[in-house]
């Protein structure tokens, strides 16, 4: 066991990880290691070890309050904007660790996109609020940033719907639009990470399905983490699960075996429906 | 008795009482407009937007004084608007939880119900004192005083309303804090702080006790503002006041000007406010 404080290198740190992969996975792109969380006097996540996987969907599965959202909220430092929050331990991104202090937040979320539970269009066009990420951080050409909110809308299965009102407001979309528009805004800036908090929980079943068939899509380019309170959603979209239970993350393995043969008992119970 | 019944009867009681109460309310609305309408409507003629206010005895009109009222409201509020919105995203978007915070809140909200004659006197001590004289910058500033914590309170509120969930949005994307204020969080507050702005300007249009210290009051044309300068409220003060039938006049058609002005201003915050979130 290391302590919390130690510097840890790339070559010693996978004996401490929970990591599944197999022959068939693919490069490790989120290293967390040692990760603990605090709201105020509160520890919300207590050591919790793990990879995420490029081009793989992680789930993250458990009751509510067991810290899954705040592990995610963790992964780009959104937590930063609440004073009293904070975490301890190392997250390594491309082999940087992004809790270290003096890290540039802004460059680091530019490079890791995230999805809330409930949808947040920005009070303006849809074209805008596709071009907003992009504008922070690139002056492109008007028809080269055209091109781009084309493939980003078509990438989050929108554009059929909004071609012809892309200067209307975005609030003006039904609920799963707009959080397809959200998932849109959140690809155009080309991220490496995708972050979805429960990205389906307030949406009626044909738009969680069109959502999971992005997922499904969209995993081919990016390293997803997904925290989901719907079991066979997890099941569904996911490569990895890990179950969380009042702050520490239970048990971590590839999907199928999490729902077919859990190692632990309190996972079984879980997924069984018989708690949570 | 049944309960059915005695629910009923205690319906029509407060009913009844409310109605009662917001008749009364609305009767003495009634008549002050009323009056302010037969009174002044006869004082509203071109004279009164072309002539300066006469001597006793004298016809004329108010046109000096209509100019320096717009020049100071002019002045107070490009003052008073900047300031009160910079305070007011301080407080809504910097200071949460903060003490600091809370103490500035605190003296803002003793401001925002201060007598204005206070603010009067207090400007009267650190303006037209060392100047030596009362002039119309002397006024502007009175009036900015009165101006700002209505627009600091406003803003606070209305980004206060503005969901964190959107602000999370920005700044998961990469955006600086300060293009999360002023791309997303004003964009959604827009409406209420122009609001605002309209009923400070709407409340410092008929103010009269910080400018009777300040910008005292001008029988003829000035457009310097580093002397005294005439504005509505103190010629209507000072006219109404007065033994002379042409002034009285005068001073209806003031007042009359005035609340048509502010109704103007109220009823253009209330047209801001009603447009929907976003076009």
């Amino acid at each position: 066991m290391m302590s919390s404080g130690s510097v840890v290198s790339m070559q010693t740190m996978p004996a401490a990880l929970n990591d599944p992969g197999s022959a068939r996975s693919a490069a490790q792109k989120v290293l967390i290691h040692n990760v603990e969380f605090y709201y105020d006097k509160f520890k919300a996540l207590k050591n919790i070890n793990l990879v995420l996987r490029d081009k793989r969907v992680t789930a993250f599965i458990g009751p509510s309050g067991c810290g899954k959202s705040t592990l995610l909220r963790v992964l780009n430092r959104i937590y930063e904007l609440y004073p009293g929050q904070r975490a301890t331990g190392e997250v390594m991104i491309d082999g940087e660790n992004i809790l270290s202090p003096g890290r540039d937040l802004n460059l680091l979320r530019a490079k890791i996109g995230m999805v809330f539970q409930k949808p947040t269009p920005f009070p303006m066009s849809i074209h805008d609020n596709v071009a907003f990420g992009i504008r922070l951080y690139q002056k492109l050409p008007q028809s080269e940033l055209d091109d781009r909110i084309e493939s980003a809308l078509r990438r989050a299965a929108l554009w059929d719907e909004v071609k012809d009102k892309l200067k209307q407001s975005g609030l003006g979309l039904s609920g799963g639009q707009q959080q397809r528009l959200c998932i849109a805004r959140a690809v155009a800036v080309q991220p490496e990470i995708l972050l979805l908090d429960e990205p389906a929980s307030a949406l009626d079943p044909i738009s969680t399905q069109r959502i999971e068939e992005l997922i499904a899509e969209l995993k081919s380019d990016y390293c997803i983490a997904i925290v989901t309170h719907n079991m066979q959603q997890a099941a569904r979209s996911s490569d990895y699960t890990a179950f969380m239970y009042l702050g520490e993350l239970v048990e971590f393995d590839e999907t199928e075996r999490i729902f077919t043969h859990p190692k632990e008992r309190r996972t079984e119970d879980y997924i069984t429906g018989r708690f949570g | 008795m049944g309960v059915y019944a005695q629910r009923r009867f205690a319906n029509v009681l407060v009913m009844s009482l409310s109605v009662v109460a917001t008749a009364f309310g609305l009767l003495w609305l009634v008549l002050v407009l009323g009056t302010l309408l037969f009174e002044g409507f006869s004082a509203i003629t071109p004279a009164l937007f072309s002539q300066m206010t006469p001597p006793p005895g004298n016809s004329g009109g108010l046109l000096n004084a209509i100019f320096g009222s717009l020049v100071m409201t002019v002045i107070a509020t490009v003052i008073g608007t900047p300031t009160g919105i910079l305070a007011g995203t301080f407080l809504a978007e910097y200071s949460r939880g903060s003490r600091f915070g809370e103490v500035v809140r605190f003296i803002n909200d003793i401001l925002l119900s201060a007598p204005s004659i206070i603010v009067g006197l207090f400007v009267y001590e650190i303006v037209v004192v060392p100047m030596g004289h009362f002039s119309a910058w002397a006024g502007s500033v009175a009036l900015a005083i009165i101006v700002i914590p209505v627009v600091v309170r406003t803003t606070e509120d209305m980004l206060n309303l503005v969901p964190n969930a959107l602000r999370e949005a920005a700044s998961a994307l990469g955006t600086p804090k300060w293009k999360v204020i002023v791309t997303i969080s004003y964009r959604a507050a827009i409406q209420g702080m122009l609001t605002g702005v309209m009923l400070a300007i709407a409340r410092i249009a008929g103010e009269t006790a910080p400018l009777l210290f300040t910008a005292l009051n001008n029988q003829f044309w000035s457009n310097d503002l580093n002397a005294p300068m005439a504005n509505l409220p103190v010629v209507i003060f000072q006219f109404a006041m007065s033994p002379y039938a042409d002034w009285q006049v005068l001073a209806w058609g003031g007042a009359l000007l005035i609340t048509i002005t502010v109704l103007c201003l109220n009823i253009g915050a209330r047209l801001i406010a009603s447009w929907s979130t976003f076009k």
